[in-house]
């Protein structure tokens, strides 16, 4: 039998990777912005929509039976797929940006008090800066951030040094980041976080479809993501609380479904996890996510790392061919992100130059501008983001088309 | 007549972009129109001539000339954004404020750039075209 490799046995049961684009086959390297979605996703939600909608835990029928039972089944799927503890631990979000806000507003809100520290990264992403900001700036409290080496690994020395010094209440780290690919020990952190006495998020939105996740293993208070970068659907994602954590929460969003009682003289809120949960859910997104982890595990998340990972040192040697151009983040531990610039010239023209080629690439400072201000990277970056079905083949050819680009702009 | 001068430079950049089926060709070609430019004196090179809304930076002035004509100066750190500022500044510049502020810039749909006038695109081309117009209104008023 031939051995067939990773993308060869997948690439089929993603029908966009069949399409062109300007008249040529598209290559699609714009996986951390979002990943495409495999047939069992697809077909999951039409079947949803087309055969069992309805809404869910209310209704006393059975077409509501049917809808709570895949969308609770999808929870039990999320909880045991990053070792949480139970399904009450895992609250569905619009995604990783609305699992965010639920802690700032609901955690945050209670919590933090004139004078606190929130401690982050350099590297976060925007939406682990701003909504700490906010809820910071209602409260009198303040965000400081540890330093990101040249390479792009995180200033350990720096986290040990901020950790003494601001004694923060809460530490948000990013598990992946989603313009460098540096892979952040994020076990270690909350174990140095927690033993300084704060409160542990870990922001897992590019980690999730590229590494096992393993909450307990970790050892956060909470861990979100976002199901549209993990082969599922836009709209859907994640928060995963430690129970006591949650439950000494305050609800955020009021509204149906996350209460026990209602009355003028006092209303009483339901238990985990649907007290975080106002509000008819995002169903057949909800579903899909659950369908998206299987396909993934279907495949191994060890399987998809390893691909990732010859991918990330492929484009590595393989770029470095070109005249002028370096590579940001160069951690030893990446996800399959290789962030680029090439001297004078600026990112947006290669990126047109390669969308016209055929090839999706972001550029810009993808919602890192203070990592982008820290590396003095004005105009941002180029970058190339792998998922489970790219192949060696389409980075050579990515790498060839880059070399046109810049001899056309030189 | 403005609006005739406007609507012959718009026929002229049609026709030309007409003879490329690649889009890289027609990249290509906004490449070289970028190195036409008219500049932008560095000096003015300040965020009030900073048009919003591009990933790349681009510097738009508008100048009145002879009365009731508008001269467009522009730069961009990007090479395309820069072509793509310098198109427009070839089809308006030096027709009057008025011609301009109205002007149906139909070349843009016909020549394929329509997809980069959508608000999410990142190089702004509708951006730049709304200033255009603005600044051209602006000197209009003044004029009348």
């Amino acid at each position: 039998m031939v051995n067939l490799s990773l993308p060869e046995r997948i690439r089929k049961d993603f029908p966009i990777l069949q399409r062109e684009v300007h008249g040529k086959p598209l290559v699609y390297l714009d996986n951390a912005a979002s990943a495409q979605k495999p047939l069992s996703v697809i077909e999951g939600q039409r079947e949803y929509l087309s055969n069992y909608h309805a809404n869910i835990h209310r209704g006393a029928h059975h077409l509501a039976q049917l809808a709570t039972e895949a969308f609770e089944g999808a929870r039990s799927k999320i909880a045991a797929h990053i070792g949480a503890g139970s399904t009450d631990e895992i609250i569905y979000t619009g995604g990783s940006t609305d699992a965010i806000n639920l802690i700032a507003q609901a955690w945050g809100r209670a919590n933090l008090v004139a004078g606190d520290v929130v401690l982050v990264t350099r590297m976060e992403h925007h939406a682990n800066i701003v909504p700490w900001q906010m809820v910071c700036a209602e409260k009198g409290a303040r965000v400081e951030a540890v330093n990101v080496h040249k390479d792009g690994t995180l200033d350990l020395e720096d986290f040990a040094t901020q950790l003494e010094r601001h004694q923060p209440k809460l530490v948000g780290v990013v598990h992946a980041s989603n313009t460098l690919g540096t892979i952040n020990p994020a076990a270690k952190l909350c174990a140095q976080a927690r033993a300084a006495g704060a409160v542990t998020l870990v922001d897992g939105s590019q980690a999730l479809p590229h590494l096992g996740i393993d909450v307990q293993e970790i050892g956060c208070d909470f861990y979100v993501a976002t199901g549209h970068k993990a082969y599922g659907p836009t709209g859907i994602g994640f928060l995963y609380g430690r129970r006591e954590v949650l439950e000494a929460m305050p609800p955020w969003r009021g509204g149906g479904e996350m209460i026990k009682r209602v009355s003028f003289e006092g209303t009483t809120y339901n238990g985990l996890p649907h007290k975080f949960e106002a509000g008819t859910p995002h169903i057949s997104g909800g579903i899909a996510l659950g369908i998206a982890l299987d396909w993934i595990n279907g495949i191994g998340t060890a399987d998809i790392a390893a691909h990732e990972t010859a991918l990330v040192q492929h484009a590595h040697s393989a770029l470095g061919t070109l005249s002028g151009l370096r590579i940001i983040g160069t951690a030893p531990e990446k996800v399959g992100v290789v962030s680029l610039v090439v001297d004078g010239l600026h990112p947006y023209d290669l990126g047109t130059l390669l969308d016209g080629q055929g090839f999706a690439v972001r550029t810009g400072h993808h919602c890192t501008e203070p990592l982008m201000d820290h590396l003095k990277l004005e105009s941002g970056t180029l970058r190339m983001s792998f998922a489970a079905y790219t192949t060696r083949e389409e980075i050579d050819r990515t790498v060839i088309a880059l070399d046109r680009a810049i001899s056309m702009l030189r | 007549m403005s609006a005739d001068l406007i609507a012959s430079r718009q026929a002229e950049v049609i026709e030309e972009f007409s003879l490329f089926e690649d889009w890289m060709d027609k990249y290509e070609h906004l490449i070289e129109l970028g190195k036409d430019v008219p500049s932008i004196d560095d000096a003015r090179k300040t965020d009030d001539h900073l048009i919003k809304g591009c990933q790349s930076r681009v510097w738009l002035a508008a100048d009145a000339a002879d009365g009731s004509t508008v001269q467009f100066t522009a730069d961009s750190d990007a090479i395309i954004t820069k072509g793509l500022v310098g198109l427009m500044v070839r089809v308006l510049s030096g027709a009057e404020a008025r011609a301009i502020a109205e002007a149906d810039l139909h070349f843009l749909d016909a020549i394929g750039l329509h997809q980069h006038l959508s608000p999410t695109r990142s190089n702004g081309l509708a951006s730049m075209v709304k200033q255009m117009r603005l600044y051209a209104a602006a000197l209009a008023a003044r004029q009348a």
